[in-house]
């Protein structure tokens, strides 16, 4: 049987459009409304990534940094995270999720302890922005014991023999970084280069499935089109700040952007 | 956890830059592994070759102004009574500290790998004006970050970046200290590593930059030796060195040398920042038994909370004001070769009207710290015991804060 992340990419292909993953960050602005907006937009988005917010983001960009502080200052714990999407997959259990943190956070709570509960609420995979390969190979097998995915980075710095080592050691999925940039900063790079890189990552690995994120948003999206999948995070993020300044829904605003994404890729 | 002799302890980590297994590494995204690879290689190929060595040392003598003075402090000696008191006087440096070593190294890399841009982050300013001066020196492009609660404290500092022609970045993130700088710095570079070389301005970060620091002021207790062999003879018997700890920069310059000396002979003594006397928060992870936790891409003892965010720190000096600290004192500390402690900021305060009441020395608030330390020691210990306090910063920047705690009168009469 497929893993759900799997099937949510053969899903997708049926269809013959890439999946769109989103990006969300846990207890945005409150437990409550973070739920909310997994829920909502889970009915576009076919893989959603539940950022767990850090303090000390070294790779993250404004957007996803202002998310990450306003749900710290709302308190939010590794413990609420956890149920947040216990509770979300009680509605909608074969939604694949995935986390995507910084490893301190994990380090802190246990690794073992962090897999157990991750298994437990039904967390499907984990990206770690600070934990690369080779340093991850440890971790990224006990993943594997837990039937957790554990996706590896690739980035335009990766040079050849490291892109094949660490295809070699990735499980299910890959996560393209599509430029040198932060999350969220503007696509700096010509979609024809992305895509030639990515294609060369495809080469080497035709299994995986290989996602490009980082600077994707409504307007350049559709470049994408012909690929596995494709993440957009700091767009939702930056809707969600803007309607909480405006007095308005989040939840219903950050829905519609995802289902425009949605229908930019069909 | 064992430390070795005959090895540079920046040169002890294992193959992935780990001090005693657990401290340091590199826990950085992707994109930045490429180009910390390149930094190492160029590292490790230019440490070793002699030429370089040679242009190195050429810079620290004629433009740093190596050696910096190594004094004894007669008055304070007679009026604390007990150890003799010494100081190196690396405030005497191009510049006004120690930050001047990094910074010049880091950009001579720059230049060997063909960048043309190098960026930095600081605390106190110190760094960042450093950095900004090898910058203009070497004709490279300078960005430095800084938290907007320092730019606002440390203002000379802050001038001296700008007239160097350095674009100074003010960070609002976070507590808007030293801590939100170097993750700005970080973010900066993992957007711009293709054209950018990246200085951290202390022994923290990835494990290159630690060891590139480590190495870099190194050249403070190179020069201690030296001077010590010139006025006694010998390495002392019975040697003190105190230093203050933020990032750990100074401090392990000031001890490298003598790291292979037995602790009795040679003691090391690091003073972290115990922050605000009846505050809860501090700087002094190591003095209060912080965990372990990655903070800036290296493993270390941090301040942090139980779910693994980094807790805001709080002292009166800029430089001191960090978190973390270098995997290299957390080896130190755990191998037991350095003993760490804490002066809070009106220890460090009263230390620095003792040593200007006595001394024509003007400490800043980041050693201000170690003399706290070593006045309070130094009054058990024997005459022969020699006590010497590395003054790595001129309280020139300090101004503000000290007219504003001391009174106006007090600062200028100094």
């Amino acid at each position: 049987m497929l893993n759900p992340i799997s099937l949510a990419f053969k899903n997708a292909r049926k269809e013959k459009r890439p999946a769109l993953l989103t990006y969300t960050i846990a207890g945005d602005s409150s437990k409550k409304q973070s739920l909310e907006i997994l829920k909502a937009i889970s009915n576009y988005a076919d893989i959603l990534e539940v950022g767990l917010p850090h303090n000390t983001p070294v790779a993250d960009g404004g957007q996803i940094q202002t998310s990450a502080y306003r749900a710290i200052k709302n308190g939010i714990k590794m413990n609420d995270i956890f149920k947040i999407v216990n509770d979300f997959k009680k509605i909608k259990n074969s939604k694949p999720v995935i986390f995507m943190g910084y490893y301190n956070m994990i380090f802190q709570y246990g690794e073992n302890n962090f897999l157990k509960d991750c298994k437990k609420s039904g967390v499907n995979g984990l990206i770690i922005v600070d934990l690369p390969w080779p340093e991850n190979k440890k971790f990224s097998k006990k993943c594997k014991k837990n039937s957790i995915n554990f996706i590896q980075l690739l980035s335009p710095t990766t040079s050849n023999n490291r892109l094949k080592s660490i295809t070699k050691d990735s499980h299910d999925m890959i996560y393209y970084i599509s430029m040198l940039s932060t999350t969220g900063g503007k696509l700096k790079v010509s979609p024809k280069k992305i895509l030639e890189n990515y294609n060369k990552i495809k080469k080497i690995s035709p299994k995986k499935n290989c996602v490009i994120g980082f600077g994707i948003t409504e307007k350049t999206i559709s470049n994408f089109k012909n690929t596995d999948g494709i993440v957009v995070g700091s767009q939702i993020c930056k809707e969600i700040t803007r309607s909480l300044n405006n007095r308005q829904n989040p939840v219903i605003n950050v829905s519609k952007i995802v289902s425009k994404l949605r229908k930019k890729i069909s | 956890m064992k430390l070795k002799k005959g090895i540079p302890v920046i040169d002890q980590g294992d193959k992935l830059g780990f001090w005693g297994g657990k401290f340091g590494g590199n826990f950085v995204p992707e994109t930045l592994k490429k180009p910390i690879e390149d930094l190492e290689i160029l590292f490790n190929k230019l440490k070793k070759d002699k030429n370089f060595i040679t242009e190195r040392d050429k810079f620290f003598k004629n433009w740093i102004g190596a050696p910096t003075r190594f004094i004894k402090l007669k008055n304070l000696t007679n009026h604390v009574g007990g150890a003799q008191i010494w100081s190196k006087v690396v405030s005497d440096a191009n510049g006004g500290a120690h930050k001047i070593y990094n910074a010049t190294v880091h950009c001579l890399l720059a230049k060997k790998s063909g960048k043309k841009v190098i960026i930095g982050d600081t605390g106190a300013g110190y760094a960042g004006k450093m950095l900004s001066m090898a910058a203009k020196k070497f004709g490279l492009k300078c960005k430095i970050f800084m938290g907007a609660k320092d730019i606002k404290r440390q203002q000379p500092n802050v001038k001296a970046m700008k007239k160097n022609g350095a674009d100074v970045i003010p960070v609002y993130s976070g507590s808007q200290t030293l801590v939100d700088a170097v993750s700005e710095c970080m973010r900066y570079w993992v957007a711009n590593c293709d054209t950018t070389a990246m200085c951290v301005g202390s022994t923290v970060g990835p494990a290159i930059f630690v060891r590139i620091c480590g190495w870099s002021t190194s050249q403070i207790s190179r020069e201690l030796k030296v001077q010590l062999i010139n006025e006694f003879g010998e390495v002392p018997k019975k040697l003190k060195l105190y230093n203050c700890v933020g990032g750990g920069s100074s401090s392990f310059g000031f001890w490298n040398e003598f790291m292979d000396y037995d602790k009795k002979q040679v003691e090391f003594i690091g003073v972290e920042a115990g922050g605000p006397f009846k505050s809860k928060k501090h700087a002094a992870p190591l003095t209060y038994g912080s965990k372990i936790g990655i903070l800036h891409g290296a493993a270390q003892y941090v301040n942090q909370n139980s779910d693994g965010q980094i807790e805001e720190t709080e002292s009166i000096s800029a430089g001191l004001d960090y978190p973390g600290i270098s995997p290299l004192h957390c080896f130190l500390k755990d191998t037991k070769r350095a003993r760490y402690t804490a002066a809070s900021d009106e220890e460090a305060l009263k230390a620095y009207q003792i040593v200007t009441k006595y001394e024509n020395l003007r400490p800043s608030l980041e050693p201000s710290h170690a003399f706290s330390v070593a006045i309070k020691e130094a009054k058990k210990f024997s005459n022969n015991t020699i006590v010497i306090i590395n003054s790595c910063g001129d309280a020139y920047k300090d101004r503000g804060i000290l007219e504003k705690k001391l009174g106006k009168k007090y600062v200028k009469s100094n």
